[in-house]
């Protein structure tokens, strides 16, 4: 039983893991904008794709490289391409519209349309054959008693864990971090200021975008299927946990992520599976209906 | 006598319509091309009131849309026709045409509490974190139909198309046309008197600022639940139109690909402009159909140039790339949709002559 128990927070911890690095991306990208970028679960796919295609590029190309020198060689790659496109998607859908001083509606509609550009253009381009992405890393288990922890599983929750530190510390301690928040609190003061506004903006997409191409290699690496419409249901959800950790806060996202993964293993442990997102949203709405600006989140007062 | 012209072109055209169906003058792909017209008219108004003339963003209006079909789908299947699940039937099948209105406004009944559901949390919520409220339920619904193995679960739910032919034997006449076209009319009719009303300027002074319209004792609590009821009981109507016109149903129709094209609809019309989301349903129905006959036109003329590998074939996936990317165009040109927030006689202010109602 207590075995079992360990075992189940461990996988809720890898399962969060994911969530979590997705909702940092959103949580970003809302806290400088207020823009809803739903196109980040797509952009997270497409990471998972970039990283399938670098690192295949890299055993065909350099073959008798060994496993872990692939895997230095992909990660970097992996996320300075994904963040290419996650900043594409800025310059040439939402930088119009914000200029234009569209409603952000609009946008967030905009966001939407983009994301599904990506995976129906991905559909259509790669064929709907599932690909299969190849093990870059041998499976270590290291068996304690009888709790079995992956090498891989490690690595996951380490590596959440790192990105939200380092998340914390730019946002908060550096100079950029601080124009960053500068810019949530008063858009229109901020460039009298003499801060570059855009290129704060395409820092912070560089940022999300960067730790959804994380998050799409390593969920690959644990769960070695890609297929086009993998990012939807998981960015859906992710952004649903970094509303429920308080949209905005990097903390909130962080918690609300791992608290979504704990929720859905919880489930699956002790319910049939098709539960699974029944109860995981119905305890969620219970959460935001309770706590209407989230976890972590600070209610706007409004000026007459 | 200039005045009665829009309810006149109206007739003229209902009864065109149904003439031209009766006698096999349009197939039953156009047929059923009109009819999705009509639904997504619906769709696109119904949640104009709630994201155009509230200022909310909601985004479940799919999981309203499942209610009412399933609903409907479901009480008609049991009165009416024999069925494995729910035995011989209740009535006598000559009576589905009678009851049928009133089945169908069972569902959006159903669909319109569900919707004052949704909206009692908006009471203290705002904005984003009220989008996340409803897509969450229509998350919830989907699910939850999915875990009614009793009602075909993930399977979906057969029988509608018994209940359309037996409404035919008795009077041999489209009627699955005629229910959708006057649903149409009904709910656009609606809507027009709803936000034009004393009561309904309520929501639009929500939209402005709620604090102040609180103080100028708008009930903002009562406006927001009509207006989520209103909105989603007509979604239930949609979608117990939408189920007896496929015969099937399934949960997987109804997820958030649906509401998403509910709210493309809704702010490529302009949000709070009611001619523009009907322009804008007939717009991208008639542009998902039509893409269906360009693109093997575009694949053979890309073949023909030899700018395609042989091996490379574009297919139907093409369309849901291409009509997100013209999107995507019309919000550079054009960022607040069609019409943007004005009706079609404020940009012709001659039309007023032909109608009645100001």
């Amino acid at each position: 039983m207590l075995e079992s128990v360990i075992q189940n927070f461990f996988n809720a911890l890898q399962w969060g893991s994911f969530y979590s690095l997705i909702a940092l991306g959103y949580t970003l990208v809302y806290g400088v904008l207020t823009l809803i970028n739903f196109a980040h679960g797509d952009i997270f796919m497409v990471g998972a794709y970039i990283a399938f295609f670098v690192s295949t590029f890299i055993i065909a190309n350099m073959s008798g490289l060994p496993g872990w020198a692939v895997m230095t060689l992909t990660i970097p790659l992996t996320m300075i391409l994904t963040a290419c496109v996650g900043v594409t998607l800025e310059r040439i859908a939402y930088r119009p519209l914000r200029r234009k001083g569209a409603n952000r509606l609009y946008v967030v509609i905009t966001a939407l349309m983009c994301g599904l550009i990506l995976e129906n253009g991905n559909l259509a381009l790669l064929g709907a054959s599932r690909k299969s992405f190849p093990p870059l890393v041998d499976k270590v288990i290291y068996t304690v008693g009888s709790i079995s922890m992956t090498n891989l599983k490690i690595a996951v929750i380490f590596s959440a864990i790192m990105v939200f530190i380092l998340l914390q510390f730019i946002v908060t301690k550096t100079k950029i971090g601080m124009a960053m928040r500068a810019i949530s609190y008063d858009k229109f003061a901020v460039p009298l200021m003499g801060i570059p506004i855009d290129t704060i903006i395409v820092f912070t997409f560089i940022l999300g975008s960067s730790m959804a191409g994380l998050a799409g290699l390593l969920y690959s690496l644990s769960y070695p299927i890609l297929d086009p419409y993998m990012g939807a249901l998981i960015g859906w959800k992710a952004f649903i946990a970094a509303v429920v950790g308080g949209i905005g806060d990097i903390r909130g996202a962080f918690l609300g992520g791992f608290l979504l993964g704990f929720i859905e293993i919880l489930v699956v442990a002790f319910f049939p599976s098709t539960f699974r997102d029944l109860i995981a949203f119905s305890i969620l709405l219970i959460i935001l209906i309770y706590k209407p600006t989230g976890l972590f989140g600070v209610a706007k007062t409004t000026k007459i | 006598m200039q005045r009665f012209s829009v309810p006149a072109i109206l007739m003229v055209l209902v009864f065109t319509l149904i003439g031209l169906s009766y006698y096999n003058f349009l197939d039953l792909y156009v047929q059923s091309v009109i009819m999705f017209i009509g639904i997504n008219i619906i769709l696109s108004t119904s949640l104009n009131i709630v994201n155009g003339y509230m200022g909310e963003f909601a985004c479940g209006h799919a999981a309203f849309m499942a209610i009412g079909a399933y609903v409907s789908s479901i009480l008609n299947v049991f009165l009416f026709t024999k069925d494995k699940v729910f035995g011989l039937p209740l009535l006598p099948p000559e009576l589905a045409l009678y009851f049928f209105p009133l089945v169908l406004l069972a569902g959006a009944l159903a669909a319109a509490l569900a919707g004052g559901l949704v909206a009692i949390p908006s009471f203290k919520t705002r904005g984003d974190y009220l989008a996340i409220i409803t897509i969450a339920a229509n998350f919830i619904v989907t699910s939850t139909i999915i875990n009614m193995n009793s009602i075909g679960g993930a399977r979906g739910f057969m029988g509608m198309k018994k209940i359309v032919y037996a409404m035919e034997d008795v009077i041999a006449l489209p009627w699955m046309l005629i229910w959708v076209m006057l649903s149409t009319i009904l709910t656009v009719w609606l809507i027009r008197r709803y936000v034009s009303s004393t009561f309904g300027k309520g929501i639009i002074a929500i939209n402005q600022d709620e604090v102040a319209a609180e103080i100028m004792s708008v009930n903002t609590n009562k406006m927001k639940l009509a207006a989520f009821m209103i909105s989603s009981g007509l979604a239930g109507l949609a979608g117990g139109l939408f189920a007896h016109i496929l015969g099937y149903i399934n949960p997987g129709s109804f997820g958030i690909l649906k509401s998403t094209e509910c709210l493309v609809m809704v702010y490529l019309g302009g949000m709070g402009s009611l001619s523009g989301s009907v322009i804008s349903a007939i717009l991208f129905t008639l542009l998902l159909e039509g893409l269906r006959f360009v693109i093997p036109w575009i694949n053979s003329a890309l073949h023909y140039v030899h700018l395609l590998p042989d091996t490379y074939e574009v297919s139907q996936v093409w369309k849901w790339v291409l009509i997100p990317l013209i999107l995507v165009f019309l919000m550079q040109f054009r960022p607040e949709g069609i019409m943007g927030n004005k009706e079609l006689s404020d940009i012709f202010p001659k039309l007023k002559k032909w109608y009645k109602f100001k």
